[in-house]
């Protein structure tokens, strides 16, 4: 057995075992991956950056714990340059693993923001984040499609409650919030087929306006609702994070996950590269022969 | 008329929100908020009935000793213990020895009733009775034990520490893991399989690998980025919108289809 004919017959175990070291190396390594920031994902953050005090964004968490490494890191970006904007959020999870998503996301949260930090050279105080004053966490309900129609009109109609049994209209944010009319955008972070749902019957219905932040794999597929405006911004993957991370500079998960996707991904590459040498190279000598 | 009454609510209903969309009249939207209401308690009787099938489908393979049937089994203590966290609400500072016996007698009399409704015929009577004592049980505790206690009808269950741990440590744990294998997969697969065949798929690994290493440091890495923009925002775009109309062609003929009675799928027949 030649070279090229060994290669391509490497075991499988092989390419599992260096990946392992690969990743694990470049998990205990100290470097930082620098982001190139993609105009898509700094329309969102521009978005935020722009909206005044008090103003209300809206986060679906459409996602479950199989696509939190790629997603959990976009939503702390996001919903941490809001509360510290002094934004306040409506959060949802149309997903049926998202409220403990969300709950996590927004334990965590809580404690970070009672730090001060500075971001872009300016000094945020640390501050409490209180439920029903700076967010509302509507909770989950079956049939997304039905539920995003629905809370066109009114939250009242499926979520006459929040997710922990308060009333709605005993909120103080949401006493006169009633639908996407009273937002200033809706971010819907997702891992699955909801985010068809916000563009045809959200986005395509209500014209609020829809950001999005993706998976990897799903990114491609949403660029023509970018280009036609229906979507204005597009964080995709762990690297649409990164960037946000970046923007909002406030590296954290995403920033750390780059550190190992990156040596993970050139190590894909190369296996791809070493194939189709093999590949060419046994085809150029059956031809020979 | 078994066959008849669901296409004719069917047609009704379906006619009915097609034209409700277009029509932002006041009534039209009452009328929106009545049937969705309506598809909400569906829903839930929906969940109901899928909880019931679980519960049947396992407890028969468990009592069959089929293969794996030790899985079905975790699915069930999985199933009950998270309803059971869900429903209740422990006391802060109070032992939690009173809550764990609490959990267990109750998942011994469920389970003793499940064997007593559908398992083997033999000392049915007798699992039934042990089960009804076992609740009796329960009950009791569930009266006299003040370190924990029902929720019903608030959703103080959700924030329980047990419920918020079980989902934490062990859901998002085994799921962030099942998915994490897949680069493992994708690795080996993509050395395997990727190859320049031909024209497209070569064109398709170099575009790939573009986009793979648009977030490349080094003095490449800008160049890669803008490329990469292109290849995602021209080609893939153009493929995409066409995928897009594609599929909202289709929708709309198989929505018409099911409307109008041709296509019976959802019936159980086609």
């Amino acid at each position: 057995m030649n070279f090229f004919s060994m290669l391509m017959r490497l075991d499988r175990r092989w390419v599992y075992l260096l990946l392992v070291i690969v990743c694990l190396t470049a998990y205990y390594s100290d470097f930082t991956v620098p982001t190139i920031v993609e105009d898509e994902t700094k329309a969102i953050y521009d978005f935020i950056e722009a909206l005044e005090p008090g103003e209300i964004i809206f986060v679906a968490v459409d996602y479950d714990p199989s696509s939190q490494a790629e997603l959990h890191p976009m939503t702390y970006a996001l919903v941490e340059h809001a509360f510290r904007k002094d934004l306040k959020v409506i959060f949802t999870a149309l997903s049926q693993n998202g409220p403990g998503m969300v709950d996590q996301a927004i334990r965590d949260l809580t404690d970070s923001l009672k730090l001060p930090k500075t971001y872009n050279g300016i000094f945020y105080e640390g501050k409490d984040i209180v439920n029903g004053i700076d967010y509302t966490f509507l909770g989950y309900k079956p049939y997304y499609a039905i539920v995003i129609t629905a809370m066109g009109q009114d939250y009242r109609i499926l979520f006459p409650s929040d997710y922990y049994g308060t009333p709605l209209d005993s909120i103080p944010m949401m006493r006169r919030v009633h639908n996407y009319d009273d937002i200033a955008i809706v971010v819907d972070i997702s891992s699955g087929s909801i985010t068809d749902a916000w563009i045809s019957y959200g986005q395509g219905k209500f014209d609020f306006p829809l950001a999005l932040g993706l998976t990897g794999v799903m990114t491609a597929q949403y660029y023509p609702f970018l280009q036609s405006k229906q979507v204005m911004g597009l964080m995709g993957g762990l690297l649409g994070a990164a960037q946000y991370e970046q923007l909002a500079d406030n590296p954290g998960l995403a920033k750390d996950g780059m550190r190992v996707q990156l040596p993970a991904h050139l190590l894909i590459i190369l296996f791809i590269l070493i194939g189709n040498v093999g590949y060419l190279a046994t085809r150029y000598k059956e031809r020979k022969v | 008329m078994k066959r008849q009454l669901p296409l004719i609510l069917v047609f009704v209903f379906g006619t009915l929100m097609v034209i409700q969309y277009f029509v932002p009249h006041e009534n039209s939207e009452i009328v929106k908020g009545f049937l969705l209401d309506w598809i909400v308690i569906i829903g839930i009787f929906a969940l109901a009935l899928g909880l019931w099938s679980l519960v049947q489908v396992s407890v028969a393979k468990i009592n069959s000793r089929k293969e794996n049937w030790e899985y079905p089994l975790v699915t069930l203590i999985s199933l009950t213990v998270m309803i059971f966290f869900g429903f209740t609400s422990h006391a802060e500072n109070a032992s939690w020895w009173g809550y764990f016996l609490a959990i267990t007698v109750f998942l011994v009399a469920l389970w003793m009733f499940l064997q007593g409704f559908m398992g083997q015929a033999a000392n049915r009577n007798m699992k039934l009775l042990g089960g009804l004592g076992l609740l009796i049980v329960f009950s009791l505790l569930a009266i006299f034990d003040n370190s924990w206690e029902f929720k019903f009808y608030t959703a103080e269950g959700l924030t329980n520490q047990m419920f918020v741990h079980f989902f934490d440590y062990i859901m998002i744990p085994l799921q962030a893991t099942m998915f994490a294998l897949l680069a493992f997969f994708i690795t080996s697969a993509s050395y395997r399989a990727f190859r320049a065949r031909n024209l497209l798929a070569t064109l398709l690994l170099i575009s790939a690998l573009i986009v793979m290493l648009r977030f490349t440091p080094g003095p490449w890495g800008e160049y890669l980025a803008k490329t990469s923009a292109w290849v995602m925002n021209v080609p893939n775009l153009a493929a995409q919108r066409a995928i897009v109309i594609g599929i909202g062609l289709g929708i709309v003929a198989t929505a018409l289809k099911v409307i109008l009675g041709i296509e019976r799928g959802y019936m159980g027949k086609g």
